[in-house]
C-alpha cells in the first residue's frame, strides 16, 4: 500500500491531506535512506578499495612485474589502550612479490589486555590493490601483563596497480594500523 | 451541515487579541511576523558572537577570550586554564555562530517569515494549507534555540564547556562532545522538523490552494523559489536528521557507525552531511533570488526577462544541488576521477545561476529604473552574490583548492553569498514589503545610511580576507602569526561599522512606527504587479474571501 492509496483510504476528498501523506512519506524515505547509506557504503569501500579499505586474498599473486614499490608501516594507538606498538621497517620489493613482516606489540599494563586493530593504505586508491593474505588485524589480538608478541602480517601488491593510469606515479604505500581497546 | 459551516466560518472570522493571537495563532501573517522577530533577535545573537570573534581577531595573540573564559565559566583570570578555556570558547563561538545564522536566522527570515506572509497572497489563497502546523513548525525554533544555546554552557570535548566542532559537527571531534553535542543535535533535530513540517506546507499550499487561473507557469518568482526550495528541504533535511542521530547513539549509546574503533568511518558523516549541507546552501539562497526578481522587476517598471528561464533555472539549481556534495571534501582523499566528475559538475551550476544574474541585468536594461531602498539593497546583493559566485568557480577547482580549503578564503566566499547575498536579500525584502507589512512607511533617509553603512561594512570585513586566505591563513583558530594582523584589523573595522549599521536598522524600525507615515496600497506605483499591492496595507486579517481571478 502506498502513502497515496492510505491518505485516499483514510482521508477522502481531503486533496491537501493527500499530498501532506504522499510528503511525510518522501520525508521518511529519505531518512530511511539515509541508514541504507551505513551498509552500502562499506560494501562500496570494500568492493573500489575506497577510503583506503585493503583486499583480502586467499593466495600470492599470479605474477611479478619489473616495477619496484616501498612498502611503509605506521601503527598507531588509540586513547585507553596501554599498548606499545613497533612497526615493521619499510620495505622494497617488486610489485607482484609476496612479503611477510611484523609489528612487535607489547602490553604496558599489570593486566590482561584485548586489542584489535584498524587499517587504512595511503595513497588511498592504492588500497584497492594492496591484498592481504594473513593479517593480524582480522581477528582481536589479546596480551597478558607485559607481554611482548610478534603480529605478522602476509600481503602483496596487485600487478594490476601498473594499469592504473592514477597511481603511474606512486613508488610508495604506507599501510597503517590504529590498536583500539576491545571490552 | 448548513449549521456547522456557519460555525466553521464564524470561527474562521475570530480575530483573537492579546497572547492568544500569536501563542494559538494559525494565521499565516501573525506567524511569518513571529518568525521575523524571532529571526531578527536570532540575528543579533549569532551578530554578537561574530562580533567577539572579530574583538579577538583585531589583534594577533589572544585578547579577550581568557577573559572571558573566567566570567562565564568561572575559571581562574589569568591562569593557564582560563587560556586554555577561552580557547576552547572560541571554538564554541564559531560553531554557534555559524548554526544560528543558518537555522535560526536565514531560514526563519527567509522561508518561515517573508513566505509565510507572502506566499499565500501571491497565490490567492486565503491562507496556509495546514495554518495549525504552521503554528507548530514556528513554536518548535523557540525550544530548538534555546538547545543550541544550552549547549554551550554543559560539558563539552576535553572537559571544556560548549561544543567546539564547527558547523559542520564533524566526528570524531564532535563525538567526544559528550552532553553538549547531544544539545547541539538535538536543537537541529527539532529545527529540522521545524523547517519539515513548513515545506510539507509550503508545496501543498502552492501546489493546491492557488487561485482560479493562475497556472504554474503564472505563478509569481517568489513562490516558484519557496516551492523549490520546500522541495530541497523534504529531501535534504531527512538525510541530516539521519545522520546527526548516527552521531547522536555513537556519542551515548556506544554505537559506532563513525567511529573506526567499531567499523566505522567518520567519512560517511561528511558524505551525509554534505548531501544536506549543499542544498542547504540553495535553501538559504534561493527565496532571495524570488524576492530580488520582484524588486528588480519593480523598480524596473518591466516584467522580469526571461520568466520561464529563471523559473528552470531555479529547478537546475536545486535539482545539480543534490549532486555536488564531494566539493566540500577534495581534500579527504577520494579518487582524482571522482574530484574530475566534482569539478565538472560543481562548474555547471554557475550556468543556470548565470541565466540569473544576466537576467536581472536584462530586466533592468532600458528599464525606468528608481534607485529606491529595496532596489539598492537588491543592486548591493547583485553585485557581492557574484563576486561570491565567482570566488565559489575559484574554489570549484580541486587543485585550487588543495591550497585554499579551510582557509579564510572559503570564509569570504561563503560570506559573500551568504552573510552578504542573503542577508542582502532579506533587508531587500524587509524594505520592499515593510510598508506593504505594516502599513507605514519607513524613512528613505534612514533605510539609505542603513544600506551603505552595511555595504562598506560587509565588504570591509570580507574582502581582506580573501587575501588572509590566499596568504594561508586557517580558519577556526584564536590567534594567528603577526604576518596577518593588517587586514585582520581591517575587516575588524569592517565589523564595527556592520554593526552600527544594524543600531540603524533598529532606528529606522522604531522611526518608521512613531512617525506613521501611511503607505497607501500600493507605493511602488505601476511596476508592482503582484498580487499582494491589490489589498491594503497592511492586508486585512483573512484576505481573498472571494479568490482572484488571474487572466
Amino acid at each position: 500500500m502506498t502513502f497515496a492509496d492510505f491518505a485516499d483510504r483514510h482521508l477522502p476528498g481531503n486533496p491537501n491531506a493527500r499530498l501532506a501523506v504522499i510528503l511525510l512519506g518522501i520525508v521518511i524515505g529519505m531518512v530511511g535512506m539515509s541508514f541504507a547509506a551505513v551498509p552500502l557504503y562499506q560494501i562500496f569501500c570494500q568492493v573500489t578499495g575506497y577510503g583506503g579499505t585493503t583486499q583480502r586474498a586467499a593466495a600470492n599473486g599470479s605474477q611479478i612485474i619489473d616495477r619496484v614499490v616501498t612498502v611503509r608501516f605506521d601503527s598507531n594507538i588509540a586513547s585507553g589502550l596501554p599498548w606499545k606498538v613497533k612497526p615493521a621497517h619499510a620495505i622494497e620489493q617488486n610489485i607482484g612479490e609476496t612479503s611477510l613482516i611484523n609489528f612487535t606489540a607489547t602490553n604496558l599494563a599489570d593486566k590482561t589486555v584485548k586489542g584489535q586493530a584498524g587499517f587504512n593504505v595511503t595513497p588511498e586508491r592504492a588500497a584497492l590493490y594492496f591484498n592481504k593474505i594473513e593479517c593480524f588485524c582480522f581477528t582481536e589480538q589479546t596480551l597478558a601483563p607485559g607481554e611482548t608478541v610478534e603480529m605478522p602480517v602476509t600481503f602483496f601488491v596487485d600487478p594490476e596497480i601498473d594499469d592504473d593510469p592514477e597511481l603511474d606515479t606512486v613508488r610508495e604505500i604506507t599501510l597503517s594500523y590504529t590498536f583500539y581497546p576491545l571490552n | 451541515m448548513a449549521n456547522a459551516d456557519a460555525a466553521h466560518n464564524h470561527e474562521a472570522h475570530d480575530h483573537p487579541t492579546g497572547w492568544k493571537r500569536y501563542a494559538y495563532s494559525t494565521n499565516h501573517k501573525d506567524i511569518g511576523m513571529m518568525y521575523l522577530v524571532f529571526a531578527i533577535f536570532a540575528g543579533f545573537v549569532g551578530g554578537i558572537l561574530s562580533g567577539l570573534m572579530r574583538w579577538e581577531l583585531a589583534e594577533p595573540g589572544i585578547q579577550i577570550f581568557h577573559g572571558l573564559a573566567a566570567m562565564v565559566y568561572g575559571v581562574d583570570a589569568g591562569s593557564q586554564a582560563a587560556l586554555d578555556a577561552g580557547k576552547h570558547m572560541y571554538n564554541v563561538f564559531t560553531t554557534a555562530h555559524g548554526l544560528i545564522m543558518i537555522f535560526f536566522m536565514v531560514m526563519p527570515a527567509m522561508i518561515g517569515g517573508f513566505a509565510n506572509w507572502f506566499v499565500p497572497i501571491m497565490i490567492g489563497a486565503p491562507d496556509m494549507a495546514f495554518p495549525r502546523m504552521n503554528n507548530i513548525s514556528f513554536w518548535l525554533l523557540p525550544p530548538a534555540f534555546l538547545l543550541l544555546v544550552i549547549s554551550m554552557f554543559v560539558e563539552g570535548q576535553a572537559g571544556f564547556l560548549g561544543l567546539g566542532g564547527g558547523w559542520t559537527i564533524y566526528p570524531p571531534l564532535s563525538a567526544q562532545g559528550g552532553t553538549s553535542t547531544t544539545f547541539a543535535i538535538l536543537a537541529l533535530h527539532i529545527a529540522g522538523a521545524s523547517s519539515i513540517l513548513g515545506a510539507i506546507n509550503f508545496i501543498t499550499t502552492i501546489f493546491n490552494m492557488r487561485a482560479p487561473g493562475m497556472t504554474l507557469h503564472k505563478m509569481p518568482l517568489f513562490p516558484w523559489s519557496v516551492l523549490v526550495t520546500a522541495f530541497l528541504l523534504l529531501l535534504s533535511l531527512p538525510v541530516l536528521a539521519g545522520a546527526i542521530t548516527m552521531l547522536l547513539t555513537d556519542v551515548n549509546f556506544g554505537t559506532t557507525f563513525f567511529a573506526p574503533e567499531g567499523g566505522g568511518d567518520p567519512l560517511l558523516f561528511q558524505h551525509l552531511f554534505w548531501f544536506f549541507g549543499h542544498p542547504e546552501v540553495y535553501i538559504l539562497i534561493l527565496p532571495g533570488f524570488g524576492i530580488v526578481s520582484h524588486i528588480v522587476s519593480t523598480f524596473s517598471r518591466k516584467p522580469i526577462f526571461g520568466y520561464l528561464g529563471m523559473v528552470y533555472a531555479m529547478v537546475a539549481i536545486g535539482f545539480v544541488g543534490f549532486i555536488v556534495w564531494a566539493h566540500h571534501m577534495y581534500t579527504t582523499g577520494i579518487s582524482l576521477d571522482t574530484q574530475r566528475y566534482f569539478v565538472a559538475a560543481t562548474m555547471v551550476i554557475a550556468v543556470p545561476t548565470g541565466v540569473k544574474i544576466f537576467s536581472w541585468i536584462a530586466t533592468m536594461w532600458g528599464g525606468s529604473i528608481t534607485f529606491r531602498t529595496p532596489m539598492l539593497w537588491a543592486l548591493g546583493f547583485i553585485f557581492l552574490f557574484t563576486v561570491g559566485g565567482v570566488t565559489g568557480v575559484v574554489l570549484a577547482n580541486a587543485g585550487v583548492d588543495r591550497s585554499l580549503h579551510d582557509t579564510y578564503y572559503v570564509v569570504a566566499h561563503f560570506h559573500y553569498v551568504l552573510s552578504l547575498g542573503a542577508v542582502f536579500a532579506i533587508f531587500a525584502g524587509w524594505y520592499f514589503w515593510y510598508p506593504k507589512m505594516f502599513g507605514y512607511m519607513y524613512s528613505s533617509v534612514i533605510a539609505k545610511t542603513h544600506f551603505w553603512m552595511t555595504f562598506i561594512g560587509v565588504n570591509l570585513i570580507f574582502f581582506p580576507q580573501h587575501f588572509l586566505g590566499l596568504a594561508g591563513m586557517p580558519r577556526r583558530y584564536i590567534d594567528y602569526p603577526d604576518a596577518f594582523a593588517t587586514w585582520n584589523m581591517v575587516s575588524s573595522i569592517g565589523y564595527a561599522i556592520t554593526g552600527l549599521a544594524t543600531l540603524v536598522f533598529l532606528w529606522g524600525v522604531f522611526e518608521g512606527f512613531s512617525r506613521k507615515r501611511v503607505a497607501g496600497d500600493n507605493p511602488w506605483g505601476e511596476g508592482a504587479t503582484t498580487l499582494e499591492w491589490t489589498l491594503p496595507s497592511p492586508p486585512p486579517f483573512h484576505q481573498f474571501e472571494t479568490l482572484p481571478r488571474i487572466k
